[in-house]
């Protein structure tokens, strides 16, 4: 059993309204799982059926093989979207306290926190109320609470939202640390470039159904288009734009270099491969740029939502 | 894995520290105090004024009896007209004018016995108090009375030996006492007890639902429920809360107590002599002039109440009725997102409460176990104030069991009730949402 986590075929409405309908993931041990979607497709609901907070109609969500019980909260921290602390309590008394509500005991949730506080470096903070600190500090504490009882699967809704870039910057090491140690993450995000940056595996979820689901690698080699960028210093610039024309759809292309080169996107057909473009180019002039164009997660997203 | 002690414990204690709670529970029993000494040194300070009345009797036969008193001093006048006396009373800036014209004789005609009437009238820039009023009433009455018996040649000896002072002895037919002072005792108490209730579910009953929407407008809600059942929380949330209220409510009693005796003896103060026209006009029907001997019989009514039954009673009605209402605010809390929307459904909450109480004030007095007082003290919403007032008068314990079982029987549903709008509405921001939604909440 490598999947920590397993959502078969769950379904959700609300009334007339179809929050989920009929959708699978599988979270692989140790990795880092990509939710995706636009606004309002279903991804917190998803999330909170994971955590327990509402029922799922249909289908069941399997933690480590068994089917979700009320015990599981224990293995899950979940980081919300819609997050906030009690404002008028004290930093490390609130601390404790939701520790505690995980099942930490509190000699061992004050010794954790204690760590975390200061490798944070915000161990002052302890007596400070929460309407004492800025938003971003606020969020620190949250994120500290949320990983403290140590839990096999991670749940992040947003993490970075409200971090200045270099504490977003902290926040994610702090998750790549923890994965290091063994947990799991669901991550859900409309930050692509930490999508690209962090996950293994993505999962995309629009209008109630899942659309896309799988490894990132492999699907951005199943979105990618056989295109490549080329940039080349050549006498009669005309000439080759048409001669390539002819061969391959070409199309001008846009990144910046330090000589005035020809710069072009060129499609590949199926059958050809990059060498053949490559020896081509290089009878015709001095090649300074060849570079495969990988699509983004973020063109991946816009695209898999448009083709629904 | 039980985490209500947990949840408890920190509502409580929050509760507790909040700088608002205590200066609440410090300052409201001083202020209360305060208040309560200004009005007894206020009214005390009325009283101690002797008020200036000036009597013009044109029969000459009544103002015999105007004699001058601790507050109330009589000058009457003679040989004036009534308009000459209005102007000079006026001057004198005195309390009024008692106008009794001359005597009006009727006669009879049956016995052929001539009598007395008079014109009476007061004039005053001001309305005079009921209780002067009334005074001057009994005394012009009883002078008439005495002359027109007198015409009859009853004298005055004999009416005082007639006077028969009669107390009818009460006695139920399990041959339990009571008496009038009874019946005064347990209003006392069981108004109390319904009063407290209705106190206690108003205070508390807002500090829970306003803890609830603390939650959701700190957006915390959803980090804590990952951990706990929404029921669990929302329980947890009920019980420290009331007893953050019962601790204060201790200590206002406490505090509230000593201050009382402090107060009375540096302003030298009788909190037994706060008179309001109301305690008047009671003590004058009750006819009641000896206070000291009252005491006892005081005593010994209270001891003739139901004791047992009334504790445990008060007990469990309190706790229930006070669960029934405090549910259903935490879902109040729970629905809306802020404190002004939660005016639309406060009012089914008042509503019965308020009703409660006129019920309990109006007909347990007049008749403990009529009709009305019955039925109100088995409808689940009314039942907690109305039986706690009707207990103190003797219930049957059948009747006390039925009412608890129909109000715990409607705890456990709104409490059922009010966990499913919980859980659904705390994770609701934006919309104020409406009783169909509310109805749609409770079926998800």
């Amino acid at each position: 059993m490598s999947n920590l986590l397993e959502a078969q075929s769950v379904s959700k409405n609300f009334g007339d309204f179809t929050a989920l309908n009929n959708v699978s993931i599988s979270v692989e041990k140790g990795s880092i799982f990509g939710l995706l979607g636009p606004n309002g497709a279903g991804k917190t609901t998803l999330i909170r059926i994971i955590n327990q907070i509402t029922m799922p109609d249909k289908g069941q969500v399997l933690l480590d093989g068994e089917p979700l019980q009320r015990h599981h909260i224990q293995n899950i921290g979940y980081l919300p979207e819609e997050r906030g602390l009690y404002k008028t309590m004290k930093v490390g008394e609130q601390a404790l306290y939701l520790a505690q509500l995980k099942g930490l005991d509190k000699a061992e949730a004050k010794k954790r926190l204690h760590e975390w506080f200061e490798r944070l470096e915000i161990g002052d903070w302890w007596n400070k109320k929460i309407q004492e600190l800025s938003k971003g500090m606020a969020q620190k504490i949250q994120f500290v609470v949320t990983v403290l009882h140590q839990p096999k699967l991670l749940i992040f809704d947003e993490p970075f939202s409200g971090f200045d870039p270099i504490n977003a910057d902290i926040i994610k090491n702090e998750i790549l640390r923890l994965r290091e140690d063994g947990a799991t993450v669901i991550f859900s995000t409309h930050r692509m470039e930490s999508v690209e940056e962090l996950c293994d595996h993505i999962a995309l979820i629009h209008k109630s159904n899942k659309i896309l689901d799988g490894n990132l690698n492999a699907i951005k080699r199943q979105y990618k288009s056989n295109t490549f960028e080329v940039g080349i210093t050549t006498d009669n610039a005309s000439e080759l734009q048409r001669s390539l024309s002819e061969k391959f759809i070409v199309s001008p292309a846009e990144f910046k270099t330090l000589n005035n080169e020809l710069k072009l996107n060129v499609k590949l057909s199926e059958k050809e491969s990059a060498n053949q473009l490559l020896n081509y180019l290089t009878t015709k002039g001095e090649v300074s740029h060849f570079l495969e164009v990988i699509p983004s997660a973020s063109d991946i997203f816009i695209q898999a939502v448009k083709n629904n | 894995m039980n985490h209500l002690p947990l949840i408890i414990k920190r509502e409580y204690i929050t509760k507790v520290r909040n700088k608002a709670f205590i200066i609440m529970t410090f300052m409201s029993p001083l202020i209360m105090i305060a208040l309560f000494s200004l009005v007894a040194y206020l009214s005390q300070l009325n009283n101690t004024k002797q008020k200036n009345i000036t009597v013009l009797d044109e029969s000459g036969q009544i103002e015999s009896v105007f004699t001058d008193k601790e507050t109330v001093k009589y000058t009457v006048l003679k040989g004036v007209t009534l308009e000459n006396a209005k102007v000079i009373v006026e001057e004198q800036e005195s309390y009024g004018l008692l106008y009794i014209s001359d005597f009006k004789i009727n006669t009879g005609a049956i016995d052929e016995v001539k009598k007395r009437n008079v014109d009476v009238e007061f004039y005053s820039s001001e309305t005079p108090s009921l209780s002067i009023i009334s005074g001057l009433e009994t005394k012009v009455e009883d002078r008439l009375k005495e002359m027109n018996l007198q015409d009859k040649g009853v004298n005055q000896a004999t009416i005082k030996n007639a006077e028969v002072d009669i107390n009818i002895n009460q006695e139920n037919f399990t041959g339990e006492k009571t008496s009038k002072e009874g019946s005064v005792v347990k209003l006392i108490f069981g108004g109390a007890a319904g009063y407290l209730l209705f106190m206690f579910i108003i205070i508390y009953g807002n500090m829970i639902m306003r803890s609830v929407i603390e939650e959701k407008t700190s957006r915390i809600i959803e980090v804590i429920i990952s951990s706990v059942k929404p029921i669990q929380l929302m329980l947890g949330k009920i019980i420290g809360t009331t007893l953050a209220g019962i601790t204060q409510f201790g200590i206002w009693l406490i505090l509230g107590s000593v201050l009382m005796v402090v107060a009375s003896l540096i302003f030298d103060i009788d909190f037994s002599q706060v008179n309001t026209p109301q305690q008047e006009l009671m003590t004058q029907a009750m006819q009641n002039p000896e206070t000291n001997a009252d005491i006892q019989i005081f005593i010994n009514a209270f001891f003739n109440m139901p004791l047992a039954n009334l504790i445990i009673a008060f007990i469990l009605f309190f706790v229930s009725g006070y669960l029934l209402y405090s549910s259903l605010y935490a879902a109040i809390g729970a629905a809306v997102d802020n404190e002004t929307d939660t005016q639309q459904f406060m009012l089914p909450i008042i509503m019965p409460l308020i009703l409660a109480v006129y019920v309990g004030g109006f007909t347990v007095i007049e008749e403990p176990h009529g009709t009305v007082a019955t039925v109100f003290s088995f409808i689940p919403f009314t039942s907690p104030v109305v039986m706690l007032m009707r207990i103190p008068f003797g219930v049957p314990i059948w009747q006390q069991v039925l009412s608890l079982l129909i109000l715990i029987g409607t705890f456990m549903f709104t409490i059922w009730m009010a966990s499913k709008i919980y859980r659904v509405g705390i994770l609701m921001y934006g919309k104020k949402p409406t009783y169909k939604e509310l109805l749609k909440w409770i079926k998800y």
